[in-house]
């Protein structure tokens, strides 16, 4: 039971990590309709920039206040970064076939991934250790052994889904964005400035990218430039299993794939578990293509 | 595009390959290598331009099947060839083609299981599937000790020569050529230009996409077959996303759905690597004196270029480098 509960909490753990990987896919495919596949190199970007501002700029670590700053500043990079990267690769392509954005997309996802793996532009291809942001001590509630680290990593990806909660619903360009998704053309005639808002989205989605990158390298501490390519993955499956273009519903994925994936590592399977989330995909795809919250959508001709 | 007498360069191209093959002896085996390589790329490209380029589905997970094939052919080589009995000529041109044809058939198989499913679906979908199916072939392979595991499947013999290589590039060619040119075959150009309307004219469009996928599927394992017994050395890592993407790189630069053009980008593409490996070993003379530059960084830069190129040539050239007619893509 002890074991159970446990594994219950690391998949969650994981899954608050998806889920905030995958609310950026679904995101971007609301506004944009298209797979933005450079999203996971975001996502690894985001830990090399906390790397880099405890490593490099000297922000202290295990301190309350340096991991804030390292966070903060992972996602404010990320942030600025999806919006070049929409107003450079993306923009030129609005009208373009999707098929076009797509390889576009992969086109970007791999020159991240390149410089990032160069030894002169980037970091170099070896894997490094990421240092500890936060204080971190251990905790032990009833059988249960929980790290503090653990619980910052909850905190904070709880606390970053209510902000965007709030910000989705509760302010103008959440609305916009809303209505966006909802009817591109018609957003337009009412006087909403389109790219504005998908800039924002944009930025808004990789931010969120960056905050899992941080905490995903948090749990996982060794960090390298194709760390993203697997959790960019597995969160991408996340959004569709929850309905993609569906913000709850990739939460709901994202936590589905996290708590699959940890209890199928503590079984004899374990070795498959990088598989277990495209069977899920596969799955999915087959009994439910609109996912568990979408609504299937009926093609006009 | 259409040459009246096609089974003519067919055969010009097979006995060229055969030619070829008999001098192989006294090529250099760098080269020899490298000209094999390219052979493959013509195979994997051509195959693939069926599925994405003239049927306008998106397949992510060439590497996949290729995968596949190559791991079958590889074990039929390695397992099976020495309890047969055969002398080292029977291997080479009965049992080695036949296992080509099992890693293809094999790799066809799962190309059907994959794409029955799944291209019901329409573009992103699809692509994501088969990139899915890719990685659990991938995650299969590191896992089953029978073929080596993660540490990969050694000691398969050097059965590919010339003639096999060009044979069968010639033949896919030929084989996607032919395929498109018959009546029947128009079908799969009607998916690609508008899926809707194909069906309303009464084209089983979910059945023309599975057979091209089946097809694109069977010489994608053939191919893997040829790589198999050309490095004598398998690697699960070596079918990863970048293989597939460099599969897609050729057909999108040759132009989806041109015969030639995806020849030529992947001919290009094969040799591309080589040359800027050969030129980041060379330095140019300094004319200023003093140490001479070192080309080094090219080595480091090539992933970077094709990256970036892949990124120009969708903004400025969506269609390709060898693309007269308007474009074919799916305009949705």
């Amino acid at each position: 039971m002890t074991e159970f509960l446990q594994q219950l909490l690391n998949g969650v753990l994981l899954g608050a990590i998806y889920a905030l990987i995958a609310l950026g896919y679904t995101m971007v495919y609301g506004v944009l309709r298209f797979i933005n596949f450079a999203h996971s190199d975001v996502f690894m970007l985001g830990a090399f920039v906390a790397w880099v501002s405890v490593e490099k700029l000297g922000l202290p670590t295990r301190s309350l206040l340096g991991g804030l700053g390292a966070l903060l500043a992972a996602m404010s990079v990320c942030a600025a970064l999806g919006v070049v990267i929409e107003r450079l690769a993306y923009r030129p392509l609005r009208r373009r076939s999707t098929l076009t954005v797509l390889i576009t997309a992969i086109g970007v996802s791999l020159l991240i991934q390149n410089v990032a793996q160069s030894p002169r532009l980037g970091f170099g291809p070896n894997p490094r250790a990421f240092p500890e942001l936060f204080p971190s001590s251990q905790l032990h509630v009833g059988g249960l052994t929980v790290s503090t680290h653990q619980l910052g990593v909850l905190a904070v990806a709880l606390v970053l889904l209510a902000v965007l909660y709030w910000i989705v619903h509760r302010t103008r360009i959440g609305t916009a964005m809303r209505a966006l998704s909802f009817n591109a053309t018609a957003a337009s005639l009412v006087g909403i400035d389109n790219d504005r808002v998908i800039s924002f989205t944009f930025g808004l989605g990789s931010a969120l990218a960056g905050a899992g990158g941080v905490l995903y390298a948090m749990n996982y501490p060794s960090i390298d430039p194709l760390m993203g390519t697997l959790p960019g993955l597995k969160a991408f499956v996340a959004a569709v299993l929850g309905g993609i273009g569906n913000l709850p519903g990739a939460a709901l994925g994202g936590l589905v794939i996290g708590l699959v994936e940890t209890f199928v590592s503590g079984t004899r399977l374990s070795t498959f578990r990088d598989a277990i989330a495209f069977g899920i995909l596969i799955a999915i795809l087959l009994f439910r293509p609109a996912g568990l919250l979408g609504k299937p959508k009926v093609e006009k001709v | 595009m259409a040459f009246p007498k096609a089974q003519r360069w067919l055969l010009a191209a097979l006995l060229l390959s055969g030619g070829a093959s008999a001098l192989s002896g006294s090529i250099d085996p760098y080269f020899l290598d490298v000209v094999m390589g390219v052979g493959v790329g013509i195979v994997l490209a051509s195959s693939l331009n069926l599925i994405n380029g003239f049927t306008g589905q998106f397949s992510l997970g060439h590497a996949g099947f290729m995968a596949v094939g190559a791991y079958t052919s590889a074990m039929l080589s390695t397992v099976v060839a020495p309890r047969t009995g055969l002398g080292p000529v029977a291997l080479q041109w009965v049992f080695f083609p036949a296992s080509l044809v099992a890693g293809g058939a094999v790799a066809a198989l799962a190309g059907l299981a994959v794409g029955a499913p799944s291209l019901r679906l329409k573009g992103d979908y699809l692509a994501i599937v088969t990139l899915g199916f890719g990685e659990i072939i991938r995650v299969v392979l590191q896992n089953v000790d029978a073929v080596g595991g993660a540490r990969g499947l050694t000691g398969v013999p050097a059965h590919t020569n010339l003639l096999w290589t060009f044979g069968t590039a010639s033949l896919t060619v030929y084989t996607v050529w032919a395929l498109l040119e018959s009546t029947r075959g128009r079908g799969f150009l009607a998916v690609a230009d508008d899926e809707v309307a194909a069906e309303a004219m009464g084209l089983d469009t979910t059945r023309y996409k599975i057979t091209a996928f089946g097809i694109g599927s069977f010489f994608a394992g053939v191919a893997g077959g040829l790589y198999a017994h050309l490095k004598g050395y398998l690697n699960p890592g070596g079918f990863s996303f970048d293989k597939s993407i460099e599969i897609v790189v050729m057909v999108i630069l040759g132009g989806m759905g041109r015969h030639a053009g995806v020849v030529f980008a992947a001919i290009l593409l094969t040799l591309l690597p080589e040359g800027l490996r050969e030129l980041g070993s060379r330095s140019i003379p300094n004319p200023f004196g003093g140490p001479a530059w070192s080309l080094d960084w090219i080595k480091d830069a090539r992933m970077i270029l094709y990256s970036l190129l892949l990124i120009l040539l969708m903004l400025l050239r969506p269609e390709g480098l060898f693309h007269r007619r308007p474009s074919r893509m799916p305009s949705s």
